[in-house]
Protein backbone atom coordinates (compact mmCIF):
# COMPACT_ATOMS: atom_id res chain seq x y z
CA UNK A 1 0.00 0.00 0.00
CA UNK A 2 1.04 3.41 -0.64
CA UNK A 3 1.90 5.91 2.01
CA UNK A 4 0.22 8.91 3.13
CA UNK A 5 1.29 11.60 5.59
CA UNK A 6 -0.04 11.31 8.71
CA UNK A 7 0.43 13.98 12.14
CA UNK A 8 1.37 12.14 14.63
CA UNK A 9 -1.73 12.49 16.73
CA UNK A 10 -3.52 11.62 13.72
CA UNK A 11 -2.11 8.54 13.43
CA UNK A 12 -1.93 7.05 17.41
CA UNK A 13 -6.33 7.79 17.29
CA UNK A 14 -6.41 5.87 13.87
CA UNK A 15 -3.78 2.65 14.57
CA UNK A 16 -5.91 2.65 17.85
CA UNK A 17 -9.44 2.14 15.83
CA UNK A 18 -7.53 -0.11 13.73
CA UNK A 19 -5.97 -2.38 16.66
CA UNK A 20 -9.56 -2.78 17.76
CA UNK A 21 -9.97 -0.31 20.42
CA UNK A 22 -13.85 1.05 20.64
CA UNK A 23 -13.51 3.02 23.65
CA UNK A 24 -11.87 6.55 23.97
CA UNK A 25 -12.28 8.57 27.57
CA UNK A 26 -10.33 11.54 27.13
CA UNK A 27 -10.02 15.61 27.97
CA UNK A 28 -8.66 18.02 25.64
CA UNK A 29 -4.67 19.45 26.65
CA UNK A 30 -2.24 20.67 24.13
CA UNK A 31 0.12 19.04 22.69
CA UNK A 32 -2.26 16.09 22.25
CA UNK A 33 -6.14 17.69 21.44
CA UNK A 34 -6.14 15.92 18.15
CA UNK A 35 -6.30 12.85 19.71
CA UNK A 36 -9.19 13.23 21.07
CA UNK A 37 -10.47 15.46 17.72
CA UNK A 38 -9.58 12.50 15.63
CA UNK A 39 -11.77 10.28 18.24
CA UNK A 40 -14.75 12.22 18.47
CA UNK A 41 -14.60 12.31 14.48
CA UNK A 42 -14.24 8.86 13.61
CA UNK A 43 -15.13 6.34 16.55
CA UNK A 44 -18.31 7.01 16.35
CA UNK A 45 -18.06 5.50 12.86
CA UNK A 46 -16.42 2.79 13.82
CA UNK A 47 -19.34 1.72 15.89
CA UNK A 48 -17.00 2.58 19.44
CA UNK A 49 -17.88 5.40 22.18
CA UNK A 50 -16.04 8.81 22.05
CA UNK A 51 -16.54 10.51 25.17
CA UNK A 52 -15.02 13.84 26.72
CA UNK A 53 -15.09 13.62 29.96
CA UNK A 54 -15.48 16.59 32.46
CA UNK A 55 -12.24 15.71 33.71
CA UNK A 56 -8.78 13.45 33.53
CA UNK A 57 -9.65 11.82 36.45
CA UNK A 58 -13.21 10.63 35.54
CA UNK A 59 -11.42 9.67 32.38
CA UNK A 60 -9.39 7.33 33.96
CA UNK A 61 -12.04 6.13 35.85
CA UNK A 62 -14.18 5.58 33.02
CA UNK A 63 -11.29 3.31 31.06
CA UNK A 64 -11.44 1.60 34.39
CA UNK A 65 -14.90 0.69 34.14
CA UNK A 66 -14.91 -0.22 30.14
CA UNK A 67 -11.89 -2.12 30.39
CA UNK A 68 -13.40 -3.95 33.45
CA UNK A 69 -15.91 -4.81 31.03
CA UNK A 70 -13.98 -6.20 28.10
CA UNK A 71 -13.88 -3.44 26.29
CA UNK A 72 -10.22 -2.64 23.86
CA UNK A 73 -10.16 0.62 25.82
CA UNK A 74 -7.68 4.06 25.62
CA UNK A 75 -6.97 7.08 27.20
CA UNK A 76 -4.66 10.27 26.21
CA UNK A 77 -3.61 13.53 27.35
CA UNK A 78 -0.26 15.43 28.42
CA UNK A 79 1.60 15.75 31.00
CA UNK A 80 -0.40 17.59 33.74
CA UNK A 81 -3.35 15.68 32.78
CA UNK A 82 -1.27 12.22 33.10
CA UNK A 83 -0.29 13.29 36.30
CA UNK A 84 -4.32 13.48 37.17
CA UNK A 85 -4.55 9.81 35.99
CA UNK A 86 -1.88 8.52 38.28
CA UNK A 87 -4.42 7.05 40.74
CA UNK A 88 -6.66 5.72 37.85
CA UNK A 89 -3.67 4.12 36.66
CA UNK A 90 -2.67 2.62 40.07
CA UNK A 91 -6.07 1.17 40.27
CA UNK A 92 -5.94 -0.90 37.05
CA UNK A 93 -2.93 -2.22 37.83
CA UNK A 94 -3.86 -3.49 41.34
CA UNK A 95 -7.38 -4.74 39.40
CA UNK A 96 -5.02 -6.31 36.85
CA UNK A 97 -6.89 -4.25 34.14
CA UNK A 98 -5.51 -4.15 30.49
CA UNK A 99 -5.32 -0.28 28.68
CA UNK A 100 -3.54 1.81 26.58
CA UNK A 101 -2.10 5.88 27.66
CA UNK A 102 -0.74 7.97 25.76
CA UNK A 103 0.97 10.83 26.78
CA UNK A 104 2.17 13.33 24.46
CA UNK A 105 4.43 15.51 26.72
CA UNK A 106 4.52 18.76 27.34
CA UNK A 107 7.17 21.03 29.37
CA UNK A 108 6.40 20.81 33.34
CA UNK A 109 6.60 20.90 36.49
CA UNK A 110 3.21 22.00 36.53
CA UNK A 111 1.11 23.40 34.11
CA UNK A 112 4.98 24.11 32.41
CA UNK A 113 4.88 24.69 28.71
CA UNK A 114 3.37 23.32 26.03
CA UNK A 115 6.15 22.85 23.61
CA UNK A 116 7.67 19.33 23.74
CA UNK A 117 9.67 18.01 26.69
CA UNK A 118 9.87 14.19 28.06
CA UNK A 119 10.01 14.89 31.76
CA UNK A 120 7.79 11.93 32.60
CA UNK A 121 10.08 9.43 32.43
CA UNK A 122 10.42 9.15 35.97
CA UNK A 123 6.52 9.25 36.39
CA UNK A 124 6.46 6.97 33.12
CA UNK A 125 9.12 4.44 34.48
CA UNK A 126 8.72 4.52 38.05
CA UNK A 127 5.03 4.61 38.44
CA UNK A 128 3.16 8.22 39.18
CA UNK A 129 0.30 6.30 41.28
CA UNK A 130 0.81 4.78 44.87
CA UNK A 131 2.19 1.23 45.05
CA UNK A 132 4.33 -1.07 43.84
CA UNK A 133 3.19 -1.50 40.11
CA UNK A 134 4.95 -0.93 36.77
CA UNK A 135 3.31 0.02 33.30
CA UNK A 136 4.87 -1.24 29.76
CA UNK A 137 6.10 2.40 28.41
CA UNK A 138 7.00 2.23 24.44
CA UNK A 139 8.88 5.59 23.74
CA UNK A 140 8.27 5.53 19.78
CA UNK A 141 10.40 7.85 17.85
CA UNK A 142 9.00 8.23 14.21
CA UNK A 143 5.39 8.40 13.51
CA UNK A 144 5.88 4.66 11.54
CA UNK A 145 6.87 3.28 15.00
CA UNK A 146 3.80 5.37 17.21
CA UNK A 147 1.49 2.91 14.38
CA UNK A 148 3.16 -0.07 14.43
CA UNK A 149 3.84 -0.24 18.61
CA UNK A 150 -0.10 1.02 19.10
CA UNK A 151 -1.52 -2.41 17.84
CA UNK A 152 1.12 -4.43 20.13
CA UNK A 153 0.17 -2.23 23.03
CA UNK A 154 -3.16 -3.49 23.17
CA UNK A 155 -1.97 -6.95 22.96
CA UNK A 156 -0.05 -6.69 25.21
CA UNK A 157 -1.90 -4.96 27.78
CA UNK A 158 -4.56 -7.55 27.01
CA UNK A 159 -1.42 -10.48 27.02
CA UNK A 160 -0.43 -9.75 30.77
CA UNK A 161 -3.55 -7.20 32.25
CA UNK A 162 -1.65 -4.51 33.01
CA UNK A 163 -1.75 -0.96 31.45
CA UNK A 164 0.30 -0.18 28.45
CA UNK A 165 1.22 3.49 27.84
CA UNK A 166 2.71 4.89 24.88
CA UNK A 167 5.20 7.90 25.72
CA UNK A 168 5.52 10.12 23.17
CA UNK A 169 7.40 13.96 23.29
CA UNK A 170 4.90 16.42 21.93
CA UNK A 171 6.74 16.91 18.61
CA UNK A 172 6.30 13.47 17.89
CA UNK A 173 2.53 14.05 18.56
CA UNK A 174 2.65 17.55 16.25
CA UNK A 175 5.14 16.49 13.39
CA UNK A 176 3.46 14.69 9.96
CA UNK A 177 5.43 11.78 8.44
CA UNK A 178 4.84 9.37 6.04
CA UNK A 179 2.97 6.44 7.39
CA UNK A 180 2.41 2.93 6.17
CA UNK A 181 -0.56 0.48 6.89
CA UNK A 182 1.47 -2.47 7.27
CA UNK A 183 -0.94 -4.79 9.34
CA UNK A 184 -4.77 -5.24 8.49
CA UNK A 185 -7.26 -3.77 10.78
CA UNK A 186 -8.83 -5.97 13.51
CA UNK A 187 -12.28 -6.45 14.69
CA UNK A 188 -13.11 -6.16 18.13
CA UNK A 189 -15.05 -9.35 17.24
CA UNK A 190 -12.11 -11.23 16.49
CA UNK A 191 -9.94 -10.14 19.59
CA UNK A 192 -9.41 -12.95 22.31
CA UNK A 193 -11.90 -13.72 24.90
CA UNK A 194 -11.53 -11.82 27.77
CA UNK A 195 -12.99 -15.02 30.71
CA UNK A 196 -12.33 -12.39 33.73
CA UNK A 197 -13.86 -9.68 32.65
CA UNK A 198 -17.12 -8.78 34.24
CA UNK A 199 -19.92 -8.70 31.12
CA UNK A 200 -22.56 -10.31 33.20
CA UNK A 201 -23.11 -13.98 34.45
CA UNK A 202 -26.28 -14.78 32.99
CA UNK A 203 -26.37 -17.38 35.44
CA UNK A 204 -24.24 -19.61 33.97
CA UNK A 205 -21.42 -18.74 36.31
CA UNK A 206 -20.02 -17.38 39.18
CA UNK A 207 -19.86 -13.54 39.11
CA UNK A 208 -16.35 -12.02 38.18
CA UNK A 209 -15.20 -9.42 40.49
CA UNK A 210 -12.83 -6.17 39.24
CA UNK A 211 -11.19 -5.12 42.52
CA UNK A 212 -7.98 -3.56 43.86
CA UNK A 213 -9.12 -3.99 47.56
CA UNK A 214 -7.22 -6.48 49.64
CA UNK A 215 -7.96 -5.66 53.49
CA UNK A 216 -5.78 -8.80 54.60
CA UNK A 217 -2.65 -7.89 54.81
CA UNK A 218 -1.25 -11.17 54.00
CA UNK A 219 -3.99 -11.21 50.91
CA UNK A 220 -2.20 -7.79 49.71
CA UNK A 221 1.06 -9.34 50.01
CA UNK A 222 0.08 -12.41 47.93
CA UNK A 223 -1.18 -9.93 45.41
CA UNK A 224 2.20 -8.23 45.40
CA UNK A 225 3.90 -11.16 44.96
CA UNK A 226 2.11 -12.39 41.78
CA UNK A 227 2.16 -9.48 40.37
CA UNK A 228 5.68 -8.95 41.18
CA UNK A 229 6.29 -12.25 39.05
CA UNK A 230 4.15 -10.99 36.15
CA UNK A 231 6.53 -7.74 36.09
CA UNK A 232 9.82 -10.32 36.10
CA UNK A 233 8.41 -12.30 32.77
CA UNK A 234 7.62 -8.79 31.07
CA UNK A 235 10.83 -7.65 32.09
CA UNK A 236 12.34 -11.06 30.15
CA UNK A 237 10.16 -11.02 27.22
CA UNK A 238 9.03 -7.22 26.49
CA UNK A 239 12.52 -5.42 26.10
CA UNK A 240 12.71 -3.82 22.84
CA UNK A 241 15.80 -1.51 21.79
CA UNK A 242 17.70 -0.10 18.41
CA UNK A 243 21.02 0.71 17.59
CA UNK A 244 22.79 3.15 14.85
CA UNK A 245 25.93 3.28 14.39
CA UNK A 246 27.32 1.33 17.27
CA UNK A 247 30.23 -1.04 15.93
CA UNK A 248 33.48 0.86 17.05
CA UNK A 249 32.10 3.65 18.09
CA UNK A 250 34.06 5.83 20.32
CA UNK A 251 31.06 7.18 21.92
CA UNK A 252 27.57 6.17 23.09
CA UNK A 253 24.59 8.75 22.68
CA UNK A 254 21.53 6.84 24.37
CA UNK A 255 18.23 8.61 24.09
CA UNK A 256 14.64 7.55 23.45
CA UNK A 257 11.92 9.74 21.24
CA UNK A 258 13.02 13.04 19.24
CA UNK A 259 16.62 13.09 20.91
CA UNK A 260 17.53 9.67 19.38
CA UNK A 261 16.80 11.96 16.12
CA UNK A 262 19.20 14.93 16.93
CA UNK A 263 21.91 11.97 18.32
CA UNK A 264 21.73 10.86 14.53
CA UNK A 265 22.25 13.80 13.15
CA UNK A 266 25.00 14.29 15.45
CA UNK A 267 26.51 11.27 14.68
CA UNK A 268 26.71 12.65 11.17
CA UNK A 269 28.53 16.34 12.32
CA UNK A 270 31.01 13.83 14.43
CA UNK A 271 31.67 11.97 11.60
CA UNK A 272 32.57 15.35 9.46
CA UNK A 273 35.49 15.44 12.56
CA UNK A 274 36.83 11.83 12.29
CA UNK A 275 34.91 11.07 15.61
CA UNK A 276 32.64 7.84 15.52
CA UNK A 277 29.43 7.93 17.25
CA UNK A 278 26.23 5.36 17.51
CA UNK A 279 23.08 5.50 18.60
CA UNK A 280 21.32 3.12 21.23
CA UNK A 281 18.13 4.13 21.36
CA UNK A 282 15.42 1.94 23.95
CA UNK A 283 12.24 1.59 22.70
CA UNK A 284 10.60 0.12 25.74
CA UNK A 285 11.75 2.33 28.55
CA UNK A 286 10.07 0.43 30.83
CA UNK A 287 11.46 -2.91 30.87
CA UNK A 288 14.37 -0.81 30.07
CA UNK A 289 16.94 -3.00 28.02
CA UNK A 290 19.90 -3.07 30.73
CA UNK A 291 21.69 -5.54 29.39
CA UNK A 292 21.72 -4.54 25.74
CA UNK A 293 22.79 -1.30 26.40
CA UNK A 294 25.76 -2.74 28.74
CA UNK A 295 27.61 -5.09 25.93
CA UNK A 296 27.05 -2.03 23.85
CA UNK A 297 28.95 0.55 26.18
CA UNK A 298 31.11 -1.84 27.42
CA UNK A 299 32.94 -2.86 24.06
CA UNK A 300 36.79 -1.54 24.15
CA UNK A 301 35.91 0.73 21.31
CA UNK A 302 33.57 2.86 23.50
CA UNK A 303 34.94 5.74 25.51
CA UNK A 304 32.25 7.53 27.20
CA UNK A 305 28.42 7.53 26.98
CA UNK A 306 26.25 10.61 26.53
CA UNK A 307 22.57 10.57 27.13
CA UNK A 308 20.06 13.30 25.61
CA UNK A 309 17.20 13.70 26.87
CA UNK A 310 14.63 16.72 26.55
CA UNK A 311 14.47 17.11 30.37
CA UNK A 312 16.94 17.93 32.86
CA UNK A 313 18.18 14.51 32.89
CA UNK A 314 16.18 11.54 34.00
CA UNK A 315 16.80 8.50 32.15
CA UNK A 316 20.38 8.34 32.87
CA UNK A 317 19.51 7.03 35.95
CA UNK A 318 18.86 4.08 34.13
CA UNK A 319 21.44 4.33 31.93
CA UNK A 320 24.10 4.15 34.96
CA UNK A 321 22.24 1.26 35.92
CA UNK A 322 23.00 -0.10 32.81
CA UNK A 323 26.52 0.91 32.41
CA UNK A 324 27.34 -0.27 35.94
CA UNK A 325 30.47 2.02 36.20
CA UNK A 326 32.03 0.45 33.49
CA UNK A 327 32.05 4.22 31.41
CA UNK A 328 31.75 7.66 32.21
CA UNK A 329 28.48 8.79 31.20
CA UNK A 330 27.46 12.62 31.12
CA UNK A 331 24.24 14.09 30.18
CA UNK A 332 23.19 16.80 27.33
CA UNK A 333 19.57 18.08 27.17
CA UNK A 334 17.07 20.81 27.47
CA UNK A 335 13.72 21.38 29.34
CA UNK A 336 11.02 23.16 29.30
CA UNK A 337 10.04 23.31 25.57
CA UNK A 338 13.39 24.00 24.00
CA UNK A 339 15.08 21.10 22.03
CA UNK A 340 18.64 20.57 21.87
CA UNK A 341 20.51 20.89 18.37
CA UNK A 342 22.47 18.43 16.76
CA UNK A 343 25.39 20.57 17.30
CA UNK A 344 24.71 21.29 21.09
CA UNK A 345 24.65 17.07 20.93
CA UNK A 346 27.79 16.39 18.92
CA UNK A 347 29.74 19.40 21.22
CA UNK A 348 28.20 17.50 24.52
CA UNK A 349 30.02 14.16 23.08
CA UNK A 350 33.58 15.76 21.88
CA UNK A 351 33.54 17.52 25.84
CA UNK A 352 32.54 13.62 27.06
CA UNK A 353 35.33 12.78 25.50
CA UNK A 354 38.27 15.02 26.31
CA UNK A 355 37.92 16.71 22.87
CA UNK B 1 3.70 30.90 -11.43
CA UNK B 2 2.85 34.61 -11.51
CA UNK B 3 3.65 36.64 -7.87
CA UNK B 4 0.01 37.76 -6.56
CA UNK B 5 -1.40 40.37 -8.05
CA UNK B 6 -3.81 41.58 -5.17
CA UNK B 7 -2.98 43.71 -1.64
CA UNK B 8 -3.60 40.44 0.44
CA UNK B 9 -3.44 36.70 -0.24
CA UNK B 10 -4.89 34.30 2.39
CA UNK B 11 -3.37 30.90 2.17
CA UNK B 12 -5.84 28.03 4.23
CA UNK B 13 -5.94 24.24 4.21
CA UNK B 14 -6.23 20.88 5.84
CA UNK B 15 -3.57 20.92 8.54
CA UNK B 16 -0.73 18.93 7.30
CA UNK B 17 -0.97 20.41 3.35
CA UNK B 18 1.80 22.63 3.83
CA UNK B 19 0.31 26.10 3.85
CA UNK B 20 3.07 27.14 5.99
CA UNK B 21 6.08 26.16 3.53
CA UNK B 22 3.95 27.41 0.70
CA UNK B 23 3.18 30.76 2.68
CA UNK B 24 6.67 31.52 3.84
CA UNK B 25 7.96 30.37 0.47
CA UNK B 26 5.17 32.66 -1.22
CA UNK B 27 6.68 35.59 1.07
CA UNK B 28 10.86 35.14 0.01
CA UNK B 29 9.45 35.03 -3.69
CA UNK B 30 7.95 37.90 -3.21
CA UNK B 31 10.71 40.64 -1.55
CA UNK B 32 13.19 38.70 -4.10
CA UNK B 33 11.00 40.26 -6.56
CA UNK B 34 11.72 43.50 -4.83
CA UNK B 35 8.02 43.89 -3.22
CA UNK B 36 7.73 45.44 0.22
CA UNK B 37 5.88 42.62 1.94
CA UNK B 38 4.51 40.97 4.87
CA UNK B 39 3.70 37.92 6.36
CA UNK B 40 0.93 37.14 8.86
CA UNK B 41 1.31 34.54 10.89
CA UNK B 42 -2.92 34.02 11.99
CA UNK B 43 -2.91 30.54 13.34
CA UNK B 44 -4.46 30.49 16.54
CA UNK B 45 -5.06 26.52 16.57
CA UNK B 46 -1.64 25.46 16.88
CA UNK B 47 1.95 26.39 18.57
CA UNK B 48 4.06 24.00 16.66
CA UNK B 49 5.44 24.29 13.13
CA UNK B 50 4.60 27.96 12.43
CA UNK B 51 5.82 30.35 9.89
CA UNK B 52 7.12 32.30 12.73
CA UNK B 53 9.63 29.69 13.50
CA UNK B 54 11.48 31.83 10.10
CA UNK B 55 10.60 35.28 11.89
CA UNK B 56 14.38 36.14 11.92
CA UNK B 57 15.15 34.80 8.46
CA UNK B 58 12.44 36.73 7.39
CA UNK B 59 12.93 39.64 8.52
CA UNK B 60 16.53 39.30 6.92
CA UNK B 61 15.36 39.52 3.87
CA UNK B 62 13.23 42.87 4.83
CA UNK B 63 9.84 41.02 5.28
CA UNK B 64 7.59 41.95 7.96
CA UNK B 65 5.89 39.93 9.92
CA UNK B 66 2.91 39.51 12.29
CA UNK B 67 1.94 36.70 14.65
CA UNK B 68 -1.04 35.69 17.07
CA UNK B 69 -0.30 34.64 20.52
CA UNK B 70 2.44 36.35 21.36
CA UNK B 71 4.80 34.16 19.23
CA UNK B 72 2.80 30.62 20.90
CA UNK B 73 3.74 31.98 24.18
CA UNK B 74 0.18 32.49 25.36
CA UNK B 75 -2.21 29.29 25.99
CA UNK B 76 -4.65 31.21 24.43
CA UNK B 77 -5.50 32.69 20.95
CA UNK B 78 -4.78 36.92 20.93
CA UNK B 79 -4.24 39.02 17.86
CA UNK B 80 -2.05 41.88 18.15
CA UNK B 81 -3.54 45.35 16.85
CA UNK B 82 -0.57 45.09 13.99
CA UNK B 83 -2.45 43.26 11.88
CA UNK B 84 -4.32 45.63 10.86
CA UNK B 85 -1.66 47.46 9.58
CA UNK B 86 -2.11 44.86 6.30
CA UNK B 87 -5.09 46.04 5.82
CA UNK B 88 -4.71 50.00 6.22
CA UNK B 89 -1.13 49.94 4.43
CA UNK B 90 -1.87 50.14 0.40
CA UNK B 91 1.57 50.27 -0.64
CA UNK B 92 2.32 46.99 1.44
CA UNK B 93 1.66 43.18 -0.27
CA UNK B 94 0.33 40.51 2.74
CA UNK B 95 0.49 36.53 3.03
CA UNK B 96 -1.76 35.84 5.77
CA UNK B 97 -0.86 32.05 6.87
CA UNK B 98 -4.22 30.92 8.55
CA UNK B 99 -4.04 28.08 11.19
CA UNK B 100 -5.33 24.91 10.21
CA UNK B 101 -9.03 23.27 9.12
CA UNK B 102 -11.79 25.28 8.49
CA UNK B 103 -11.56 26.01 12.52
CA UNK B 104 -8.09 27.92 11.17
CA UNK B 105 -9.98 29.54 9.03
CA UNK B 106 -13.08 30.94 11.90
CA UNK B 107 -10.61 33.80 13.00
CA UNK B 108 -10.94 35.58 9.23
CA UNK B 109 -14.44 36.40 10.16
CA UNK B 110 -13.03 39.06 12.57
CA UNK B 111 -11.72 41.12 9.94
CA UNK B 112 -14.55 40.68 7.17
CA UNK B 113 -15.10 43.88 7.77
CA UNK B 114 -11.47 44.92 6.79
CA UNK B 115 -11.41 42.04 3.77
CA UNK B 116 -14.76 43.95 2.23
CA UNK B 117 -12.32 47.31 1.89
CA UNK B 118 -9.65 45.08 0.49
CA UNK B 119 -8.50 43.51 -2.86
CA UNK B 120 -7.99 39.83 -1.76
CA UNK B 121 -7.20 36.49 -3.00
CA UNK B 122 -8.05 33.49 -0.63
CA UNK B 123 -6.11 30.24 -1.73
CA UNK B 124 -6.99 26.78 -0.58
CA UNK B 125 -4.12 24.12 -0.21
CA UNK B 126 -4.48 21.05 -1.00
CA UNK B 127 -2.32 17.54 -0.17
CA UNK B 128 -3.46 14.74 -2.14
CA UNK B 129 -1.06 12.57 0.24
CA UNK B 130 -3.33 13.65 3.14
CA UNK B 131 -5.61 10.85 4.03
CA UNK B 132 -8.15 13.39 5.74
CA UNK B 133 -8.17 15.02 2.20
CA UNK B 134 -7.35 12.49 -0.44
CA UNK B 135 -10.67 11.97 -2.28
CA UNK B 136 -12.81 14.78 -4.23
CA UNK B 137 -15.53 14.25 -1.99
CA UNK B 138 -13.66 14.91 0.75
CA UNK B 139 -11.46 17.83 -0.19
CA UNK B 140 -15.15 19.61 -1.19
CA UNK B 141 -16.31 19.08 2.65
CA UNK B 142 -13.35 21.05 3.88
CA UNK B 143 -13.36 23.39 0.84
CA UNK B 144 -16.96 24.11 2.13
CA UNK B 145 -16.56 24.04 5.89
CA UNK B 146 -13.97 26.00 5.33
CA UNK B 147 -15.86 28.99 3.26
CA UNK B 148 -18.95 28.52 5.24
CA UNK B 149 -16.60 29.05 8.81
CA UNK B 150 -14.48 31.94 7.20
CA UNK B 151 -17.38 33.42 6.19
CA UNK B 152 -15.40 34.46 2.62
CA UNK B 153 -15.53 32.94 -1.01
CA UNK B 154 -12.50 31.05 -2.04
CA UNK B 155 -10.27 32.14 -5.47
CA UNK B 156 -7.82 29.52 -5.85
CA UNK B 157 -6.32 26.19 -5.33
CA UNK B 158 -2.84 25.43 -5.30
CA UNK B 159 -1.48 21.60 -4.79
CA UNK B 160 1.03 21.23 -2.35
CA UNK B 161 0.80 17.09 -2.41
CA UNK B 162 3.90 15.85 -0.13
CA UNK B 163 5.18 13.44 1.65
CA UNK B 164 7.70 15.27 3.51
CA UNK B 165 11.03 14.83 2.97
CA UNK B 166 10.10 11.04 1.24
CA UNK B 167 8.38 13.20 -1.36
CA UNK B 168 8.99 11.96 -5.06
CA UNK B 169 8.42 13.24 -8.56
CA UNK B 170 5.04 10.94 -8.74
CA UNK B 171 3.86 12.32 -5.85
CA UNK B 172 3.79 16.18 -7.53
CA UNK B 173 2.25 14.79 -11.06
CA UNK B 174 -0.15 12.40 -9.21
CA UNK B 175 -1.00 15.50 -6.92
CA UNK B 176 -1.16 18.51 -10.23
CA UNK B 177 -3.88 15.86 -12.01
CA UNK B 178 -5.84 15.44 -9.04
CA UNK B 179 -5.91 18.99 -7.94
CA UNK B 180 -6.63 20.53 -11.29
CA UNK B 181 -10.04 18.03 -11.47
CA UNK B 182 -10.94 19.38 -8.15
CA UNK B 183 -10.11 23.07 -9.48
CA UNK B 184 -12.62 22.30 -12.16
CA UNK B 185 -15.26 20.27 -10.25
CA UNK B 186 -15.26 23.63 -7.66
CA UNK B 187 -14.62 26.32 -10.60
CA UNK B 188 -11.81 27.99 -9.62
CA UNK B 189 -8.08 28.00 -11.03
CA UNK B 190 -5.51 26.00 -10.25
CA UNK B 191 -3.13 28.32 -9.45
CA UNK B 192 -0.25 26.66 -9.31
CA UNK B 193 1.45 22.69 -8.46
CA UNK B 194 4.46 23.08 -6.30
CA UNK B 195 7.21 20.96 -5.36
CA UNK B 196 11.13 21.04 -4.27
CA UNK B 197 13.06 23.13 -6.71
CA UNK B 198 15.66 20.18 -6.98
CA UNK B 199 12.47 18.75 -9.31
CA UNK B 200 11.59 21.58 -11.63
CA UNK B 201 13.86 20.21 -14.43
CA UNK B 202 12.21 16.86 -14.31
CA UNK B 203 8.54 18.14 -13.77
CA UNK B 204 8.93 20.14 -16.99
CA UNK B 205 6.12 19.23 -19.16
CA UNK B 206 4.20 16.95 -16.85
CA UNK B 207 2.32 19.28 -14.92
CA UNK B 208 -0.94 20.91 -15.70
CA UNK B 209 -0.62 24.02 -12.90
CA UNK B 210 2.30 26.61 -13.35
CA UNK B 211 5.30 24.93 -11.26
CA UNK B 212 6.09 27.05 -8.20
CA UNK B 213 9.98 25.96 -6.70
CA UNK B 214 9.89 25.57 -2.96
CA UNK B 215 12.88 25.66 -1.07
CA UNK B 216 12.30 23.96 2.58
CA UNK B 217 12.58 26.55 5.05
CA UNK B 218 10.16 24.15 7.89
CA UNK B 219 12.69 22.30 8.83
CA UNK B 220 12.81 20.01 12.02
CA UNK B 221 15.39 20.16 14.75
CA UNK B 222 17.86 17.29 13.43
CA UNK B 223 17.37 18.03 10.11
CA UNK B 224 20.51 19.05 8.16
CA UNK B 225 21.17 20.41 4.94
CA UNK B 226 21.42 17.72 1.98
CA UNK B 227 25.46 18.32 1.76
CA UNK B 228 27.29 16.19 4.29
CA UNK B 229 27.05 17.56 7.81
CA UNK B 230 26.08 21.29 6.46
CA UNK B 231 23.39 23.46 7.55
CA UNK B 232 20.85 25.24 5.87
CA UNK B 233 22.80 28.13 4.38
CA UNK B 234 20.23 30.77 5.53
CA UNK B 235 19.63 29.91 9.05
CA UNK B 236 22.00 31.21 11.84
CA UNK B 237 22.62 28.62 14.11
Amino acid sequence: MSKELWKGNEAIAEAAIRAGCRCYFGYPITPQSEIPEYMSLHMPKAGGVFLQSESEVAAINMVYGATGAGARVMTSSSSPGVSLKQEGISYMCGAELPGVIVNVMRGGPGLGTIQPAQGDYFQATRGGGHGDYRLIVFAPANIQEVVDLMQEAFDLADKYRMPVMMLLDGMIGQMMEPVEWKRPAIAPEDLPEKPWATTGTKNKRLPNIINSLFIDPDACNQHNIRLEEKYARVTESEQRYETNDTEDAEVIFVAFGTPARLARAAVRLLAEDGIKAGVFRPITVWPYPYDALYKIAAQDSVKAVVTVEMNTGQMIDDVRIAVKGARPVSFVGSAGGIIPTPYEVAEAAKKALGR
Amino acid sequence: MILPDKQVTIISGHYGTGKTEFAVNLVFAMARDGRDVSLVDLDIINPYFRSFERRREMEKAGITVHVTSNEGQADIPSLPGSIMSVFMNKDQQSVIDLGGDPAGARILGYYRPQLEETDFDFWFVINHNRPETSTLENVVHYFELTQMMSQQKITGIVNNTHLGRETGIEDIVKGDAFAAETAKKLGLPLICTTGERKFQKELEGKLKGSFFPLDIYMIKPWELSEEEGGQFTWLDM
